[in-house]
């Protein structure tokens, strides 16, 4: 049973659907994994168990009448806690929503369950997705499955280290500055931001609406794939949602091959700040794609050195309005202060009491940002950097059909190393956010293990907006290569995780 | 650019409607006034010929047929309330004093 959580969701897929497994089992296998392993890892804040059977058999029935199914049907998946479910708590990693429930799902969630994936539960995040590597969760950290004492990124590291633990084959992720893909990159685990729109945020927890996006989260490009086919495509319930189809997301992962592509490696996106580990790993990627036949250009992108100052003025900007709903009245948490309790004073206290320090520090930045008198000067002048981020992201792809760099600049740091300096802590995300703020979509796989300390290192991968097909394409060409260097997938070589009784 | 300091910080708490206490304050005052020093060049890159982008991918005049979709019941809104009263949200006064 033990050897069915080590398998990818395309290979359960295929075992399911030739009924060499039931769902069942395969079920029950990552939910006795999750007991095992998350009380060290703590990537779940809430487990399914009997919903996720309850579906489990479902499957199993509906397969031996012979019904009709989903290829994914009967695979489990884990969701991000900042999507809503029906029947289970959803908290946002924050004490404001602990014990709230939704009275609907995202449309992502109605997805997973019309194809009949097991949900096994919701994990763990920075508050509101805040955050680089889980710490700011109110609910305490999740550890890194390659080492313990070190981070799993964030604000995803739940979801990432799920998956990378081997917990779940599949989970969900939203990014908005690089919270599914340097988590993916820091596990060892493959995570994408699909375009801007192509997958509905309707049941996301907004963060920033310009930014937010969700995406798949697994061990394999394959495997993502699947899934952004499953959670893919337009929503009326979002407006922002595009109306194209989905696109041949899986095919494109099986293409097999990147002769005369063009891959761009972005010059302001390596050396200074850079792990010299990472920088290794990441031009051995380049030779790999070489290698196969792919033309490796140089590209310029001046303007990104500005995306992270752009990006910490549109974040807490929109953060702090789309953060204004939580005022005590109609959901979350209330607290009533001593004195006569008007509305104001339990605003006050309520948001004082429910709200982390970075919550706080990005409500504060962001009503700072929008202020009256600073408006042109921060959020209007962000507004016009993101123009330019678009222009340079445009000039790369005349020269590229797809640009590459190191997903994050270090491999995994240790827990509370830079949770005082929240500076230290943005820049993780250098090398994501321009994705983010042009809308074009990306994706982060393992490149290899850094010689100096052992730990994952992630190769990430940008296409213009609406062409996500390329992603997989490259993508699973680069592990195919990179896994044959190896002799097998890279979380092979992660060290088995320390057995403590009592999980979850 | 201006510099952030303690009071704009108290200010701004109270517009966000976020009690702080006088550690909080001078702790937020200092961190804060870190981070806008690290991203104040970003007012001064973009002249006034470049277009501002508020999202990244352009869209205009998205409408939905006017049909009656799915909505929730009274009961499923109010239901993670922290306080309800005839089928509504009820809230605590919202003037001081009588």
């Amino acid at each position: 049973m033990t050897d069915l959580i080590h398998l990818s969701a395309d290979a359960l897929a295929r075992k399911l659907t030739s009924k060499e497994v039931s769902a069942v089992e395969v079920t029950q296998a990552h939910l006795d994994r999750i007991d095992a392993v998350d009380g060290a890892i703590n990537a779940f804040l809430h487990v399914n168990t009997d919903e996720a059977l309850l579906v489990a058999a479902e499957v199993d029935k509906a397969r031996t009448g012979g019904d009709a199914l989903h290829p994914l049907a009967g695979v489990p998946i884990a969701v991000k806690d900042l999507i809503v479910t029906k029947g289970q708590p959803t908290t946002a990693g924050s004490r404001i929503l602990e014990g709230w429930q939704s009275p609907y799902d995202a449309t992502v969630v109605r997805r997973l369950r019309a194809a009949k994936m097991p949900i096994l539960g919701k994990t763990n995040l920075d508050e509101f997705a805040m955050g680089s590597s889980t710490e700011h969760s109110a609910f305490g950290p999740t550890r890194n499955p390659w080492d313990l004492d070190r981070i799993p990124g964030g604000s995803g590291g739940g979801s990432a280290a799920a998956v990378a633990a081997f917990e779940a084959p599949l989970a969900l992720g939203t990014d908005t500055g690089g919270s599914i893909r340097q988590p993916g990159a820091v596990t060892g685990t493959v995570g994408v931001k699909p375009t801007y729109g192509g997958v509905s945020r309707y049941g996301a927890i907004a963060m920033a609406s310009s930014l937010d996006q969700i995406g798949p989260v697994s061990r394999t490009v394959l495997d993502s794939a699947l899934l952004h086919e499953v959670i893919g495509g337009h929503d009326p319930h979002d407006s922002t949602s595009l109306t194209d189809p989905v696109g041949a997301l899986v095919e494109a992962a099986r293409m097999g091959q990147v002769e005369g592509m063009r891959i761009g490696v972005i010059k302001e996106l390596q050396g200074d700040g850079y792990q010299a580990g990472v920088l290794t790993r990441f031009h051995e990627s380049l030779e790999l794609l070489r290698s196969a036949g792919a033309e490796i250009v140089e590209v310029s992108c001046p303007n990104f050195r500005y995306a992270l100052g752009a990006y910490y003025l549109i974040m807490p900007s929109e953060a702090s309005s789309n953060l204004a709903k939580y005022d005590g009245v109609r959901f979350g948490l209330r607290v009533v202060p001593d004195g006569t309790p008007t509305i104001e004073r339990v605003m006050g206290a309520t948001r004082a009491a429910g709200f982390g320090d970075e919550v706080k520090r990005r409500i504060i930045l962001g009503t700072y940002a929008l202020s009256a008198g600073y408006y042109d000067a921060y959020y209007g002048s962000a507004q016009k950097v993101r123009t330019l981020i678009q222009r340079d992201f445009a000039a790369a792809f005349e020269q590229a059909d797809v640009l590459v760099s190191p997903t994050a600049p270090t491999t995994a740091f240790k827990l509370g190393e830079k949770l005082d300096d929240p500076l230290a802590m943005y820049l993780n995300d250098v090398a994501t956010i321009p994705a983010n703020l042009a809308g074009v979509p990306g994706l982060s796989l393992p490149g290899g293990l850094a010689d100096e300390d052992g730990l994952p290192v992630g190769i990430q991968l940008l296409a213009p907006a609406r062409q996500d097909a390329r992603l997989y394409r490259v993508g699973a060409v680069l592990e195919s290569l990179l896994e044959d260097t190896w002799g097998g997938p890279l979380l092979a070589k992660a060290p088995e995780i320390t057995q403590i009784a009592g999980g979850k | 650019m201006a510099e952030i300091n303690r009071d704009d910080v108290a200010h701004l708490a109270r517009l966000a409607h976020i009690d702080m206490t006088d550690a909080e304050l001078d702790r937020m005052a200092g961190e804060l006034a870190v981070i806008v020093d690290s991203i104040k060049s970003v007012s001064e890159v973009a002249g006034d010929d470049v277009p501002a982008t508020s999202h990244p991918i352009p869209l205009s005049n998205v409408f939905r047929d006017d049909v009656v979709g799915e909505t929730l019941s009274n009961e499923e809104a109010l239901l993670g309330a922290p306080d309800n009263a005839d089928g509504r949200f009820k809230v605590p006064a919202i003037l001081d004093g009588e």
